[in-house]
């Protein structure tokens, strides 16, 4: 099993490789983030030319790519502009742990993010417990009460919610349950930002907080994997062990709980391990219309300046996450299901 | 789906003796379709979607304030009569106006024809990029497989709404105007287009390598071959046709997503800019507007809504009538 992840790791290495230099070849079209600098007064030409230098910008792409990746504490630097390198480089690359600096704040890339990544993390843990367990017992029940009212019903549901734009589904939440509730006169639901100033950072605020983006992020994502659970245990009921075990006698409840469910749920473990890291994707837009202060508004709000070693670090976080998390799934497989061994 | 086959395939068999003449792939899967109930509703949805972006133009018309004419067709609905800005549904504006006051109902049917052009244009770079990539990867194999593959992944682990993001970002501003069937395009709009196209195949080119990979090892691409027929012969007329299926589900699906991300990208302020209206476009910025003009948002992204979901029942419908294993529908 040990080997067996270190392969897979290592593995992995020539991936996210791959994936930084798609990244920052992208990175690259964003243009001069210096031209879109902004002051009181606009900076002046040699200034802009010094704050390249200094921040590294006037060099080739591929040598900014390389300080980014491994640094250049042991070059010497033209910082003046001379000719003449004479500052030592004081970068040491994000193989060593350095994710750069801001290009806005100035302030260290990973420092930022992990003051944003809580927040995210909290939203979207949250959503995903909610999402897996009402998938999963919407899909039994819909797989085994199959074409009734209710599986009719959950059927169309799913497919509208599969088919919402998120934004539309969060306006429509907030607008009934924030907007009219309060014009009603009935307890309304915050809609912007985790707490409210004048009450505080308090636990009950944070938790009002969450339920709408929870809920929007939960109505979208339930929708497809209800529909997932249901195919894969109508598939398991299907089978000869399942008719075995019906023909011994063995009651219904215990047929699903113990013959049906686990093998039903491997395929459901799968889409799980490799959809989280992309959940936390899909929050950039819920984040964005609930101003929740997470890394996805992050994101956004540092698109708009080319900040691009934010960006850069963001983006290479998520792809680590999905590598990661695609080990952990095959392993988690490996545990639940003794026929796959891993070698 | 077991018990459907079981209690559906008796009383059908019995409706109809089993026909003299065998049916082509093409009539079973059109009759699997029709028989599909939420695939038919799908399509009637759209139908009735398609009526209303085409002949809507010629319910849009009026009266243009400020430049005191009387517009009709994309005029009227770039017409700002500021004004008139943030009116709320009334007989001259069926759909309310928005923030510099045009008519939201003239905007929601030209903008409906470019988000559908969107739609059906990126789906259409989707298809062709992973039907290239795929077949080239599978046909020649070794290096050429190993490259586009890993780059096929790598492209997977990137969520696509930050490829997205970051592509609708650099590239605006400074894009020309196009003309095509006598409306005015912005160039961005063909941005989005590619963008939406470039960050889409990779599922698709996954599932054509895994056929292709399987269908090149057949007796008539041996034979084809053998014949001396060139390479691009044999994936462009025997192995992508038969890997037709998918192709057809994923473009259906695909313009589905591609007005999707077309929404968000737009929500987020980096979508089709200037006066061409999309759907998408006209929710940016509306989130401000949630309580005090909600008709804003409201129609614009209810017509994504039906759309999509038009769509996606009718792909659901076509992955079900063009699976050559199931025997449902028969």
């Amino acid at each position: 099993m040990t080997t067996y992840i270190l392969r897979r790791l290592t593995q992995s290495i020539p991936q996210l490789f791959i994936i930084s230099v798609i990244l920052f070849t992208l990175m690259q079209a964003f243009g001069d983030p210096i031209a879109t600098l902004g002051a009181r007064t606009p900076p002046r030409p040699e200034d802009k030319e010094r704050l390249r230098r200094q921040l590294g910008l006037d060099q080739p792409a591929y040598m900014q790519y390389f300080t980014w990746l491994i640094g250049n504490d042991w070059q010497k630097i033209d910082m003046d502009g001379d000719g003449v390198p004479e500052t030592s480089g004081k970068r040491k690359g994000i193989l060593r742990g350095d994710w750069g600096n801001s290009l806005v704040t100035r302030r260290p890339v990973l420092e930022m993010i992990s003051q944003r990544l809580p927040n995210t993390l909290i939203l979207m843990v949250t959503a995903e417990l909610i999402i897996i367990i009402l998938s999963l017992v919407i899909g039994l029940y819909s797989a085994l009460r199959p074409y009734s009212l209710f599986d009719n019903i959950v059927t169309g549901l799913s497919f509208v919610g599969y088919s919402m734009p998120v934004f539309w589904l969060a306006l429509m939440l907030m607008y009934i349950f924030a907007v009219n509730f309060r014009k009603w006169g009935l307890p309304y639901l915050p809609t912007v930002g985790m707490f409210d100033p004048a009450v505080g950072k308090t636990p009950g605020q944070l938790i009002q907080h969450m339920i709408l983006p929870v809920t929007t992020l939960a109505i979208i994502s339930i929708a497809g994997y209800s529909r997932f659970v249901r195919s894969s245990v109508l598939e398991v009921l299907s089978q000869d062990y399942v008719r075995t075990a019906r023909a011994k006698g063995v009651r219904t409840i215990y047929v699903v709980l113990r013959h049906a469910l686990p093998n039903a749920a491997l395929p459901f473990i799968t889409l799980i391990g490799l959809d989280i890291p992309f959940l936390m994707a899909g929050a950039v837009v819920t984040e964005r219309i609930f101003a929740w202060p997470g890394m996805g508004r992050l994101f956004i709000d540092h698109t708009a300046r080319a900040d691009f070693p934010v960006l850069m670090g963001i983006l290479m976080l998520i792809s680590i996450a999905v590598v990661i998390f695609q080990i952990i799934t095959d392993v988690v497989y490996s545990f639940v299901d003794p026929r796959i061994r891993l070698e | 789906m077991a018990d459907t086959a079981s209690t559906a395939l008796p009383e059908e068999t019995i409706a109809k003796p089993a026909s003299s003449a065998p049916l082509s792939p093409l009539k079973i899967g059109v009759r699997r379709f029709r028989r599909h109930r939420m695939a038919m509703f799908g399509l009637v949805l759209l139908i009735l979607l398609m009526l209303y972006i085409s002949f809507g133009s010629f319910a849009s018309q009026g009266y243009c304030t400020p430049i005191k004419q009387n517009l009709s067709g994309e005029a009227w609905a770039n017409c700002n009569d500021t004004h008139l800005k943030l009116k709320p549904p009334s007989s001259a504006h069926i759909f309310g106006t928005d923030v510099i006051g045009r008519d939201i109902f003239a905007r929601t049917i030209y903008g409906g024809q470019i988000s559908l052009l969107i739609g059906i244009s990126a789906a259409l770079v989707e298809v062709i990029l992973g039907a290239l990539i795929g077949s080239l990867a599978a046909y020649y194999g070794g290096w050429v497989d190993s490259a586009l593959m890993r780059f096929t992944e790598a492209m997977l682990n990137i969520p696509s709404l930050f490829l997205l993001i970051i592509g609708a970002h650099f590239f605006s501003g400074g894009l020309p105007t196009f003309h095509i069937f006598g409306r005015e395009l912005t160039g961005s709009v063909i941005l989005i287009i590619l963008i939406i196209g470039a960050t889409s195949w990779m599922y698709l080119a996954r599932i054509v390598r895994a056929n292709v990979l399987s269908l090149r090892e057949r007796d008539y691409v041996s034979a084809s071959r053998a014949l001396g027929a060139s390479d691009s012969r044999i994936i462009f007329l025997h192995l992508l046709p038969n890997t037709i299926a998918p192709l057809i589900v994923s473009a259906t699906l695909g313009v589905a997503n591609a007005i999707l991300s077309e929404a968000y990208v737009s929500f987020l302020g980096l979508g089709v800019q200037g006066a061409t209206a999309t759907w998408g476009n006209m929710l940016d910025g509306a989130y401000q507007y949630l309580d005090s003009a909600p008709w804003l948002w409201f129609f614009p992204g209810t017509l994504i809504l039906l759309t999509v979901l038009g769509i996606n029942f009718v792909g659901d419908g076509l992955r079900d009538a063009l699976d050559p294993y199931s025997t449902k529908h028969l």
